[in-house]
């Protein structure tokens, strides 16, 4: 935290911004990221019906050829040039799904391909994804650990 | 000669003898298109990076400017120039390629004015007989640095600007024909705690406001003195906040004469505008290109140009720091 204190002139200015910013617009930006996240997922459904249909996938194993197959998608539309244009249309709606993570690491990779595979490509992969990794991880943890606790307490 | 506190008057009146502004495939779809010497149709510029690019940018705006005139190399004595890149890296690059004595600035996107009436001094003190003044600003180049990379997709908000990819060059020269820079007001850095780096036109309004109250008070004029005021990269935002503040300081200026360059650049109805334009070209190619052709034309007299810096750095912003803005005056008359 800094320490600096505000002055009241800082204040009055800042309270001036707040008034004439334009307001995000949470619910049309909630049915939008309802919406494109929905869509995503009946497409994802799609995917999954046809490996189960066609390939002869079971409903359990469906799930990591569906996951790759999104990612795939989701790749070639950052790559294209396509992905950013949509999640600022669907906003939270691409961002949380298997393909925001995807395009977090294409695009990041796309853009420090310039500085070389090691230090720009691998170096800057996980840029944004490994804050997600890290924390996922960490509340994955958090969450068996508090599990395992009322198991073990229920069982004594 | 200073008058007042931060004002500095060219008695020796420094022409800009001549422009170049080289801009991307974005801006050329704007309505200022034909004010423009040369575009890219690729984002790349042909490069194989968007650093690269910004350089070839700043580089042919150069080359044209040069060009334009009947100068030789050795003819220029200095090259003052400045970017956005860390450590202005394009400039310097620029500076090996020409070979002048060279001096880099940062002011981020007040970096066109401050160069401007740096070069305006030098001259006018007959430290100089031309000097050569650019900068350039490449919109990957910036969101890479500052933001994230190009293709993330991440929505913004209406709040944010577009950074233009352009370079603006201008040769200041002690005799010559051209529009003539008569005056210059060098900005206080001001921070009023703003810390929204997706909203830098309202903290950079402050900054416009007190460099023009100061303009006005240190030469004892009022905006009758001009054809037009400009700012730099305000956008729609940061324009009225600063209007508002200029009320408050009692400094009254009609909406109609109080323009900003990052509101002129691209249609309205182009795509992802948000609050309009900015960037360190965004100042430079408007005035560059634009301004000065108007002046040429005689459509305007005398025109004040406020160019409008926000000083932060990637790293400050993520340490929750507030952004420290400034602006540079520089006054051109015809």
């Amino acid at each position: 935290m800094t320490s600096k204190k505000m002055t009241p002139a800082n204040k009055k200015y800042q309270a001036l911004v707040k008034k004439r910013e334009p307001k995000r617009t949470v619910f049309l930006n909630c049915v939008r990221a309802f919406t494109a996240g929905g869509t995503i997922c009946l497409i994802g459904q799609g995917i999954t019906d046809i490996y189960i249909w066609h390939f002869g996938f079971t409903e359990k194993t469906a799930g990591n050829p569906t996951a790759a197959t999104l990612i795939f998608l989701s790749v070639l539309l950052t790559s294209l040039g396509i992905y950013d244009h949509i999640a600022q249309w669907a906003g939270a709606g691409t961002a949380v799904p298997v393909t925001g993570f995807a395009n977090s690491m294409a695009s990041a990779a796309l853009e420090h391909r310039s500085e070389g595979y090691v230090l720009g490509v691998g170096g800057n992969m996980f840029k944004l994804a490994g804050s997600v990794i890290v924390f996922g991880v960490f509340s994955a943890f958090v969450i068996a650990f508090i599990r395992t606790l009322i198991t073990m307490l229920g069982a004594s | 000669m200073k008058q007042g506190y931060q004002t500095w008057v060219f008695a020796n009146r420094p022409s800009i003898i001549a422009a170049g502004t080289v801009v991307g495939p974005r801006e050329a779809k704007g309505p200022l298109a034909k004010d423009f010497d040369y575009y890219y149709e690729d984002l790349l510029c042909g490069e194989t990076s968007f650093e690269k690019a910004e350089r070839k940018l700043l580089e042919e705006a150069c080359k044209i400017a040069v060009e334009k005139t009947n100068l030789k190399k050795a003819d220029i004595q200095f090259f003052l120039s400045g970017d956005l890149l860390n450590q202005i890296i394009s400039s310097s690059f620029v500076g090996k390629a020409l070979g002048t004595p060279y001096l880099g600035l940062f002011g981020a996107c007040s970096t066109s004015m401050e160069g401007l009436a740096l070069a305006a001094l030098i001259i006018d003190t007959k430290n100089g007989d031309n000097i050569l003044c650019s900068t350039a600003s490449h919109y990957a180049a910036v969101e890479k640095q500052f933001r994230y990379p190009t293709e993330y997709g991440i929505q913004k908000p209406q709040t944010a600007q577009w950074t233009v990819t352009g370079a603006g060059a201008v040769i200041l020269s002690q005799q010559g024909d051209g529009p003539k820079v008569t005056a210059a007001t060098i900005g206080r850095v001001i921070d009023m705690g703003l810390k929204d780096p997706l909203n830098l036109g309202a903290a950079m309004a402050p900054a416009a406001g007190d460099t023009i109250s100061a303009h006005f008070r240190d030469l004892g004029i009022s905006h009758h003195e001009y054809d037009l005021i400009a700012t730099g990269d305000l956008g729609k935002i940061g324009r009225e906040l600063s209007l508002e503040l200029l009320k408050e300081n009692n400094v009254e200026i009609p909406d109609e004469k109080y323009i900003d360059c990052g509101l002129l650049i691209y249609h309205p109805e182009q795509p992802m505008l948000f609050s309009g334009a900015s960037g360190c070209g965004c100042c430079a190619v408007v005035t560059y290109g634009h301004i000065l052709n108007r002046i040429k034309k005689g459509e305007l007299k005398k025109v004040l140009v406020i160019a409008t810096g926000a000083l932060l750095s990637p790293l400050s912003f993520q340490q929750q720091e507030s952004i420290p803005c400034i602006a540079h005056a520089v006054t051109i008359e015809a």
